[in-house]
């Protein structure tokens, strides 16, 4: 997927003025934070078990190296193959290699954001094979041609009534005066319009939460069941996975998914959790003929030697963006890639450079709420510090901000001057603001005055009056 | 693709900042991996005796909209299943897997269920599954594939019936993975199931039967 995240000011803009959107967003705003409060509420152990997780994943990542060729070794044990992928073209090539060597027509697919992050679908289409989305908030934004705007619920951006035009619009063999208003209807619709396409297709494509490596196997966390549907009925099923994905062993799972559901929906447990380790055996009933795994680093090894490590801790749970003012307000298109939010803003800058997705660090109020509810206490706030320090650092920062900021830091280092220029500003705003107490406009703080007044300060700055108290 | 594999795994060293790992700690990693030592285990199921661990895990269930049924012994569970086939306004007709621990609950009262011993296509409306274990921390059960118990039962038909004997139920997740691991090979699918299937896709209304079964029924025997 080609990113637009340069674009973030105007499209956090279209975002603020679309009332379909604040709409939805409004929904967003309540629902999930209170469930996952609630979620928290009643398990007395929630903050031991992130120092747990952390700790976890601390450690895998430690020894990254070590835990993915014992992984491999025990999928190949198991009859599965991996395919080690350096970048997005080498994924979709894989894919692509192995739809082909079964001659795949049509391929399902369960939620994946690697699949996302790699552009499939328009690869698979481009190759003549039809992929289907099968999680209903996928499949409705496949239907329109939009990137996902959530990373676990993509079609959070839309009302029903939205939903129901996009179905009216595909779904051509209905009767075109049917009734589309109640959610559950539409639900329905999508059932009976994906059953037959989980049941013909060639290859199904799932995500995976988590690669086991004492097993060689991959989880998914689901609640439709369609990514169990994807990858039991065709004849081969591909995990698309990173390479920070895996985790030492299946109580180290465990572990991690008491997290992630009360984190990402305020469940208990979200209604499917799938272990799936290798094709079917030999005397099995059904599932795949053949398991493959595209292993994908996109950039991600790279991270393990910055100060950018501790993202790969990431759930993927989405409790950051859920608790963003930022995000609640702008919505996750106008990030402009495939992550929103504030885990999107600390990782797009990494995978698709800084040069395009700078504005993502500065789309931050830096309020700390994100890194408080993180399932495994990613210091979001101090990674998207980082990246503005790159962006000075790479003189990728607007002149003007450069310039303001090499002036502060002039003056801020030299404690005579600043207390004196501090003195004087103190003193001129305070006499000219006197009168009313606030500013309506300033010079140079257009940004500011054109939304909101600006205090007037009182006259003295803080450390004179600090000095005059300690001389009493 | 072998060299995208060294690629990888040499990035992974160089940002790591080492060569690749020395004998001594490669031998504690494999340690720790084969101890398979749990991390916390939250005391809410741990703690209950066996009794009380049944009853949060039928609680535990029943919040996620799994139905519940109690019988006393094996042989009721035919009648059970009747009742509630009935009581759904559902056809008497079922897919059944193949384990053999399910032939003998009573199906001989009741001539009148149609029972095929399969895995389940497309059009079927009912399955029935036994399960390796339920986990009562969050009333979840836990289901293997093979010869006998195929996936599809699990998640084809609208209805799935789950027999589940008192003493399969388990404190914790941890215990399941102690309990799939005694098995004699380790499966190609185990299935954590909490509830029917669920969406909550369009505008975060959650509607039941997204893709999966709308219903999901347990016939619990014993008590503890």
């Amino acid at each position: 997927m080609e990113p637009t995240s340069h674009a973030f000011i105007a499209n956090a803009r279209a975002g603020l003025a679309n009332p379909t959107l604040q709409s939805a967003l409004g929904l967003a705003r309540t629902g999930f934070p209170l469930k996952r409060a609630q979620a928290i509420e009643r398990l007395p152990e929630f903050e031991a078990l992130r120092d747990e997780g952390k700790a976890i994943k601390d450690h895998t990542l430690a020894h990254l190296d070590y835990y993915l060729e014992l992984y491999e070794k025990n999928v190949t044990a198991a009859g599965g193959r991996v395919h080690w992928c350096r970048d997005a073209a080498e994924a979709r090539a894989a894919v692509l290699e192995i739809c082909r060597s079964v001659d795949a027509k049509t391929v399902t697919k369960g939620k994946s954001m690697i699949a996302e992050e790699c552009g499939l679908n328009e690869h698979l289409e481009a190759n003549g094979i039809t992929p289907v989305e099968t999680d209903l908030g996928e499949y409705i934004i496949q239907l329109r041609h939009e990137p996902p705007s959530h990373i676990i619920a993509p079609a959070i951006h839309l009302m029903k009534e939205q939903v129901a035009d996009s179905f009216r619009a595909a779904h051509t063999d209905l009767p075109a005066d049917r009734p589309l208003t109640e959610v559950q209807v539409m639900c329905e619709e999508a059932r009976t319009v994906l059953r037959p396409r989980f049941l013909a297709a060639d290859v199904g494509i799932t995500g995976g939460n988590f690669l086991i490596a004492e097993t060689g196997s991959s989880i998914i966390v689901t609640n439709e069941g369609n990514g169990d549907l994807t990858q039991t009925l065709p004849r081969i099923h591909i995990v698309m996975a990173s390479i920070e994905k895996v985790v030492p062993t299946l109580e180290d799972a465990a572990t991690l998914l008491r997290l992630l559901a009360r984190s990402a929906t305020g469940q208990e447990f979200s209604s499917y959790t799938t272990v799936s380790t290798g094709p079917r055996r030999a005397d099995d009933l059904d599932g795949p003929e053949q398991y493959h795994v595209i292993l994908l680093d996109n950039g991600r090894s790279k991270l393990l030697g910055n100060e950018f490590r501790e993202m790969l801790r990431c759930l993927k749970c989405a409790a950051c963006m859920n608790h963003c003012p930022v995000y609640v307000a702008v919505g996750g298109h106008a990030y402009g890639w495939v992550y929103p939010g504030p885990m999107g803003s600390v990782l797009t800058p990494a995978l698709v450079g800084l040069a395009e997705a700078g504005h993502l660090p500065n789309a931050s109020t830096l309020c700390g709420r994100c890194e408080s509810v993180c399932p495994v206490k990613i210091p979001l706030p101090k990674l998207l510090r980082h990246w503005r320090e790159r962006q000075i650092a790479e003189n990728l920062a607007p002149k003007a901000m450069r310039r303001g900021l090499s002036l502060w830091g002039y003056v801020a280092s030299r404690p005579v001057l600043y207390h004196r220029l501090t003195g004087i500003a103190a003193r001129v705003l305070g006499w000219a603001g006197n009168r009313r107490g606030r500013f309506r406009s300033l010079p140079l703080a257009g940004g500011w005055t054109q939304v909101r007044d600006m205090p007037a300060p009182e006259g003295r700055t803080f450390h004179e009056l600090w000095a005059a108290r300690n001389k009493r | 693709m072998s060299g995208a594999r060294d690629a990888i795994l040499g990035s992974i060293r160089g940002g790591l900042g080492r060569g690749a790992l020395p004998a001594e700690t490669q031998a504690e990693l494999a340690e720790r991996v084969a101890a398979h030592r749990r991390n916390l285990v939250p005391a809410r199921a741990v703690s209950l005796d066996r009794a009380a661990r049944v009853d949060l895990f039928q609680s535990m269930a029943e919040e996620v909209q799994t139905s519940v049924a109690r019988v006393s012994s094996p042989e009721d569970v035919a009648a059970e299943v009747a009742r509630y086939l009935a009581a759904e306004n559902l056809p008497a007709e079922l897919v059944m897997a193949p384990d053999p621990g399910l032939d003998d609950l009573g199906w001989e009262s009741r001539p009148m269920l149609r029972i095929r011993r399969d895995k389940a296509e497309g059009d079927d409306a009912v399955s029935l599954t036994p399960c390796l274990a339920a986990v009562a921390e969050t009333g979840t059960l836990m289901l293997v594939s093979g010869a006998d118990t195929p996936t599809t039962l699990n998640f084809l038909p609208d209805t799935h019936i789950v027999v589940v004997r008192a003493d399969q139920i388990v404190a914790s997740y941890e215990d399941g993975w102690d309990r799939a691991r005694a098995r004699e090979a380790w499966p190609r699918t185990v299935n954590f199931i909490t509830g029917p299937s669920r969406t909550g896709d369009i505008e975060q209304r959650i509607q039941l039967g997204a893709h999966g079964p709308r219903r999901l029924h347990v016939v619990l025997i014993g008590d503890g």
